[in-house]
């Protein structure tokens, strides 16, 4: 994976430097700023994940980015086409699949596809090799005459991103492309997503799953309220964030404020208390350092009736990097 | 699920180059394409239009037919043109219901992410309209025909009589495109369109004769474009209409037009 474009590519000007680039890019609904100016570098051919609670403001950024939100205030270029200056310009190398399925219901399957590559130029014929051509890479020859109604979530999805791919789109934007979708389906999008990447295609995708981001993405921007609040790839972020939580379930609750003192001394950071009584966690930056602090605990006379080592969840992640969890934050002005 | 084939995936993304750009009324024919498409697939939305319409005609010129005009026959010869400026005129509040679909469900924004003619959506939506306002307008003279109604103007007239149809279903459609984007639920835009059109629909000359109405209420029913346009379709239809009776008729469809054609386009691009 390209991570940085070369600078052959820079300096001969043949093509900008960055799949989309903007700065001080933002939006308002009424007095809440759902994007509050961000800058943004995506180069091309990497997929790049936007990471954040709900009400972040990840769905305004990329709506902005598709052309189908005007903003405020900032600029952005999207394959070297200004958003605001020339939108069709943009739309002509893009593709979106939105958060709800963009698909006519009503229809087929293959009637939707032929629906879109007509749009894009695609004469009669030609229209439908391009559809049953996807339909069959997408697994989805056999409901290509069913509507689309009578699919399930994992069939509509993939239809969803063949509609997006009528054309080879410059930058491919996925809005939560996997929310709602069972497992394994959800390792199916994952598979197409890395192939389309594989391809050279720029993919920009917004996700509230720091694993998915984890899997998926080259590189990885966390908004919250509307601004970035880190940017990197996903082994500097769990750097900031360390490497690894340590969960402890204490057999005695009323332990917990020596248990506390004791792994906020032994670990060298903040300890969040759980919502049930008698349970801790702290980001452990190794496992050694983290099986010294249980050993610390036993000799102190503490007993651990249960205890774990997970890699940080979105929520430690926000913790880390915010000073408090992502829930509350999403919650505290989201909009209606 | 099934998985998808790595090798079909591999093949299927080999860059694909976009086409010769299609031209605006190309779009727009793809849109009519899929208007026509949800004629196939949702054969019941007709018997939604045309239901009522023939419901109204048969127990009006049956039930009241008689005691209105003398006989069923004279009634039915006097109703039947006004029969089908209601059902044009209830039929707009589909389309505007199709749209607040739509636009619930994110498909208008995959056809806002696309390089085609902004408008072309519209288009489509009126082809179907159209299409809707034929067929349902059809069914209704057929049913008419076999009943016993004969349009003196002959073929000439019916078919005149239907392109002032189209043109009131056009200029009536802008009012439920406007509520279509300004309201999420198509059930709220249905509710919306109903609540304004039957005092505009039942206070007019449609069904009787305003004689018999109080002097204040036929001040209104003189006035109500549906009316006007029930006037004119009578008129067409039975051989002996005149200019100002057209222009009357035309003038609320026109007006609508010129007035919410731009605030459809502005509410559609401000969204």
């Amino acid at each position: 994976m390209n991570e940085t474009p070369s600078a052959r590519a820079i300096l001969s000007g043949q093509q900008p430097a960055f799949a989309i680039s903007t700065r001080g890019l933002a939006k308002s609904f009424g007095t809440l700023r759902a994007v509050d100016g961000i800058d943004l570098d995506v180069p091309r051919g990497m997929i790049f994940a936007i990471l954040g609670p709900n009400g972040a403001g990840k769905t305004t950024l990329m709506r902005m980015l598709a052309t189908l939100t005007k903003p405020d205030a900032g600029t952005a270029t999207v394959m070297g086409h200004d958003l605001v200056s020339a939108p069709q310009a943009v739309r002509g190398s893009i593709a979106m699949t939105g958060q709800f399925a963009s698909l006519d219901e009503d229809l087929t399957g293959r009637e939707n596809l032929v629906l879109i590559s007509r749009l894009w130029g695609f004469r009669g014929g030609q229209a439908k090799a391009r559809a049953d051509e996807l339909l069959a890479a997408f697994d989805l020859a056999d409901a290509a005459g069913k509507q689309v109604k009578d699919y399930s979530g994992g069939m509509r999805r993939r239809l969803d991103i063949a509609a997006s791919l009528i054309v080879t789109p410059g930058v491919l934007f996925l809005d939560e492309p996997t929310t709602g979708l069972d497992p394994k389906a959800r390792q199916g999008v994952w598979r197409i997503i890395r192939a389309l990447a594989a391809t050279g295609v720029t993919v920009l995708l917004t996700t509230q799953y720091l694993d998915e981001a984890d899997q998926l993405a080259a590189r990885i921007v966390v908004i919250d309220h509307g601004r970035k609040i880190a940017e990197g790839t996903s082994r500097e972020l769990k750097a900031a964030t360390g490497s690894g939580f340590l969960h402890i379930a204490l057999a005695d609750p009323n332990q917990i404020d020596q248990a506390e003192r004791l792994l906020a001394e032994k670990l060298d950071g903040t300890v969040q208390r759980g919502v049930e009584g008698g349970r801790l966690s702290v980001m452990a930056g190794s496992a050694q350092a983290a099986s010294e602090a249980l050993a610390a605990l036993i000799e102190a006379g503490i007993e651990p009736a249960d205890f774990s080592m997970g890699s940080p969840s979105l929520d430690e992640v926000f913790f880390a990097l915010t000073g408090g969890p992502a829930d509350q934050h999403a919650n505290t002005d989201k909009p209606a | 699920m099934s998985e998808t084939s790595p090798e079909a995936l591999s093949q299927i993304l080999r860059p694909v180059a976009r086409p010769k750009e299609p031209s605006a009324f190309s779009n727009a024919l793809v849109f009519g394409w899929r208007a026509v498409l949800k004629f196939k697939h949702v054969p019941e939305q007709l018997f939604d239009i045309v239901m009522t319409p023939i419901m109204f005609t048969l127990l009006f010129t049956f039930v009241f037919g008689g005691a209105l005009a003398g006989s069923t026959g004279d009634y039915l010869q006097f109703f039947l043109p006004g029969i089908l400026v209601q059902t044009v005129v209830f039929n707009a509040v589909y389309s505007g219901m199709g749209l607040s679909t739509d636009l619930s469900k994110g498909l208008f924004d995959r056809f806002r992410s696309l390089p085609i003619w902004s408008l072309a959506p519209f288009a489509g939506l009126m082809v179907g309209d159209i299409l809707r306002h034929l067929i349902a307008g059809g069914i209704i003279l057929a049913i008419g025909l076999i009943l016993g109604y004969r349009p003196e103007a002959g073929i000439f007239g019916v078919v005149a009589a239907f392109a002032l149809l189209i043109a009131i279903g056009f200029g009536m459609g802008w009012v439920f495109i406007v509520l279509g984007l300004l309201v999420r639920t198509p059930m709220t835009v249905m509710t919306f369109g109903f609540t304004f059109l039957f005092p505009l629909v039942f206070a007019s000359n449609i069904m009787v004769d305003p004689g018999t109405m109080p002097g204040w209420l036929r001040a209104f029913v003189d006035v109500n474009p549906v009316s006007l346009m029930t006037t004119a379709m009578r008129g067409l239809m039975s051989g002996n209409s005149d200019a100002t009776q057209i222009a009357l008729a035309l003038a609320a469809p026109v007006a609508l037009t010129v007035l919410l054609a731009p605030v459809t386009l502005w509410l559609y691009r401000r969204r």
